[in-house]
């Protein structure tokens, strides 16, 4: 109880941007202290990615060793696949945790809270996004790093600058995809959260991930040009294993910064909608 | 924000001389801290992807009252009778299909983050994380409501202590305690947020004794010691007598009473031909059940 509070008047709780700001950080203090209490499934969590990685990764160092390219080529294709897990964690990691803000709430019972707080839903998505990149960062800086220990990389020519710049504009456009996908819990109580896990099925599929888009059938290659994950990916390939440098990579950081600049406006805007209907049906309501 | 909210004279605010279901209510009320004219919803239950009846259930139909500054306002109805509809209402987390709905002069839907700031809710169910602690919830609650720091920690403790809650409980998972317990936690939430419009939706529903006359002791207190109004929803007639300075009664969406406890005692008795009727016994005579036959309402 605020003991300040005279009996003459009492002040309405301030807003702005700094407030704002200020208040959107408890979605990051709350979500540290779930990994926190959850860290059983966290290791868990990881003990399935680093497995799966290394699992593919292994598939690689099979293909090469029964004749499948020179042994310059031979080290090219593990860290192709490298790339390709470790990123796809992260995005995978930004996308659900974007996208689950709304499941997640709905299945402990306080989505309802969560939505009457002083808080602007901009706010709210900056707080669950700011954890996302966190998150994603430190869970694929630890893939990274365990697979570093079974398998020599030379990143000696690799442009790091310039993929990090990749990976950061990929994941505005990343955002703009998981506040999308976070509106399906709010429109389908029942059936949203699984609708999120589908998309970020198709996402994984036709961006590339373990493989070049061209071998894909021709009617399903159309999707790899509206997933931001086929930017990321090839830029971050182009300048990890070729060393692009920055200012070459223009023709990945464009489309990602096209895709990041409409995804995030229009994602907020459909949550907006979302939201707005849910309240005018009552889909809010708790459930689970 | 700037916006302040002056305290009314003492004599203020209701005159209890009520009546029902017309603007006559809302100017009784000299100064509203809560205002529902008129307001209707409908729910309309459509099955996804199937072919089959669409249901419509008019949970609140046509409801007007006018809450008084500082006043406790009960709300009594049956599961199913739209009280908790209402409350969604006011809380700016349903929106009326009709009518008008405004806390302290702020129209829910068109000042809903004005309206939210002077709000807080209490429902039947203590929704919080379950993993986390009593006081991971509270912190991540009283940051969303930009309260943060060691002094907001003391006085968590504080209240967390005069509401039964033992320190070395507070950093449990909240999983662990009991119902009531998870429930002096939630209203803990909301009293450590300062609202000046509180409603509690069935907040001692699965309390022990002593623990409701704890919860109904805060609920008085937050009235007389912080100014707030309380909107009270109770299957707990006892509550509402010992509590409510009116009672409003639900049924089926409709208000079909609103007066205090002696009010409707004296305008119903003698309908009834009994001097002293109980409120139970009010409450079977307009709605045709007592609570203990509530059914459970999707809509609700």
């Amino acid at each position: 109880m605020n003991q300040s509070l005279g009996p003459a008047q009492r002040t309405l709780p301030g807003a702005g941007i700094w407030w704002e700001t200020r208040a959107s950080l408890a979605f990051v203090e709350r979500n540290l202290y779930l990994v926190r209490r959850y860290w059983h499934l966290e290791l868990a969590f990881l003990i399935f990615n680093v497995a799966s990685a290394m699992s593919v990764l292994y598939i690689g160092e099979a293909q090469m060793q029964s004749g499948g390219g020179t042994g310059e080529g031979r080290f090219d294709l593990v860290l192709y696949l490298g790339i390709g897990t470790v990123v796809w964690a992260y995005l995978r990691a930004v996308f659900s945790n974007v996208g689950e803000m709304v499941a997640w709430e709905r299945w402990e019972g306080t989505i309802e809270y969560t939505m009457m707080a002083p808080i602007s839903r901009l706010a709210h998505m900056l707080g669950v996004s700011l954890f996302s990149i966190v998150y994603g960062l430190i869970r694929s800086a630890l893939l990274l790093g365990v697979l570093a220990l079974f398998f020599s990389v030379d990143l000696s020519n690799a442009n790091l600058g310039g993929a990090a710049v990749i990976l950061l504009v990929g994941s505005i456009s990343f955002l703009g995809f998981g506040i999308m996908a976070a509106v399906l819990p709010l429109l389908f109580p029942e059936r949203g959260e699984e609708m999120t896990f589908v998309i970020s099925s198709i996402l994984l599929l036709v961006s590339g991930v373990y493989y070049p888009i061209s071998v894909l059938p021709d009617w399903m290659e159309p999707l790899a040009t509206i997933s931001p994950a086929t930017y990321v990916l090839e830029g971050m390939r182009a300048a990890l294993l070729d060393g692009t440098p920055t200012m070459a990579l223009g023709p990945s950081i464009l489309p990602i910064s096209i895709l990041g600049v409409v995804t995030l406006p229009i994602g907020i805007a459909i949550f907006g909608w979302g939201e707005r209907y849910a309240k005018r049906t009552g889909r809010l309501k708790r459930s689970g | 924000m700037v916006a302040t909210l002056e305290r009314p004279s003492p004599e203020h605010r209701i005159n209890t001389e009520t009546e029902i279901g017309s603007a006559i209510v809302m100017s009784r009320v000299i100064e509203p801290a809560a205002i529902v004219e008129h307001v209707s919803k409908v729910f309309i239950q459509r099955p996804l992807f199937r072919r089959g009846a669409v249901k419509e259930v008019r949970a609140v139909d046509d409801v007007s009252f006018a809450v008084g500054r500082n006043e406790i306002f009960g709300i009594l109805g049956a599961n199913g009778s739209g009280k908790s509809t209402l409350i969604r209402m006011l809380s700016t987390l349903l929106i009326p299909d009709s009518g008008r709905v405004e806390v302290f002069g702020y129209d829910v839907r068109r000042d809903e983050a004005q309206v939210k700031r002077l709000i807080n809710r209490v429902s039947v169910e203590a929704s919080f994380f379950k993993k986390l602690s009593p006081g991971e919830n509270l912190a991540y609650a009283l940051r969303l409501y930009g309260r943060s720091g060691p002094a907001v920690r003391t006085e968590t403790y504080a209240v967390l202590e005069r509401l039964g809650i033992a320190r070395d409980k507070v950093s449990e998972p909240l999983e662990q305690l009991s119902r009531g317990m998870q429930q002096k936690v939630a209203i803990a939430r909301a009293l450590l947020t300062s609202p000046v419009l509180l409603q509690l939706d069935e907040p001692t529903t699965g309390l022990d004794p002593r623990s409701k006359l704890d919860v109904q002791g805060f609920v008085r207190e937050l009235r007389h010691g912080h100014d707030a109004t309380i909107l009270l929803c109770t299957h707990d007639m006892a509550e509402a007598e010992a509590l409510c300075d009116r009672v409003a009664i639900l049924e089926k969406g409709k208000l079909v009473a609103l007066d205090t406890v002696d009010g409707l005692k004296r305008r119903f008795g003698a309908e009834m031909g009994m001097r002293d009727p109980s409120l139970e016994e009010i409450f079977i005579h307009l709605t045709g059940r007592s609570l203990a036959e509530d059914t459970e309402d999707d809509n609700e």
